[in-house]
């Protein structure tokens, strides 16, 4: 989750929700949370488990650029 | 809710590593479920650790505006706030227990020293995002 919570200090674009799955299990059903952390982008992108620093980057830009 | 040896530990962090003040803005009712109790019991402990954080306490039903504002959808729901009520865009929904207390910890202290820790390179690609970018991520407590 820290990675997500930095994204949003340093670019005001970005907001980053942390989410526990158990108590919100009409949401967690919504995008199929069977791992945790789950992390869904824009409802673009989704990813269970860290990511290195620059692939969670490349994740995040993926999800902000327009369809080819 | 949190036990003395990790209150002592806490204080000193969060007194080492603080720089501004943090607003702890709740989002609950009363009416809710003992998560919501839960949650204000845990974020009071934290807020009496330091005289830099702060708790605030809104009504999910009643402070329609403030919940507008935020953009809150359920409860119970953390905003992180920094100098003046400066929101980051940070939240954090349900109750931050296990794991998650840790990340609740270190958003404060990142919220408070307004810089985070990227590469440049990691930095000079995330500043070049210009349309809302929503991240969500699920977790459990352990």
């Amino acid at each position: 989750m820290q990675l997500a919570h930095q994204a949003a200090i340093l670019n005001s674009n970005i907001t980053a929700d942390s989410i526990e799955a158990n108590e919100y299990p009409t949401l967690a059903n919504k995008y199929a949370v069977r791992g945790v952390p789950k992390t869904v982008i824009n409802d673009k992108i989704e990813f269970v488990g860290s990511l290195p620093e620059l692939e969670f980057v490349q994740q995040l830009l993926a999800a902000v650029q327009p369809p080819a | 809710m949190l036990v003395e040896s990790l209150k002592r530990e806490l204080k000193q962090k969060l007194g080492t590593e603080m720089e501004g003040e943090v607003t702890l803005l709740l989002f609950t009712s009363e009416l809710a479920s003992e998560t919501c109790s839960d949650t204000r019991l845990m974020l009071r402990d934290v807020a009496e650790l330091s005289d830099k954080i702060n708790l605030r306490v809104q009504n999910f039903v009643l402070d329609k505006e403030e919940v507008e504002r935020y953009r809150i959808d359920k409860i119970p729901a953390i905003a992180i706030l920094g100098e003046e009520d400066k929101d980051y865009g940070i939240r954090f929904y349900g109750l931050p227990g296990g794991y998650e207390f840790g990340s609740l910890v270190a958003a404060i202290i990142q919220v408070s020293q307004g810089k985070t820790h990227f590469t440049e390179e990691a930095q000079q690609k995330l500043e070049t995002i210009d349309t809302p970018l929503h991240i969500q991520v699920f977790v459990t407590p352990t």
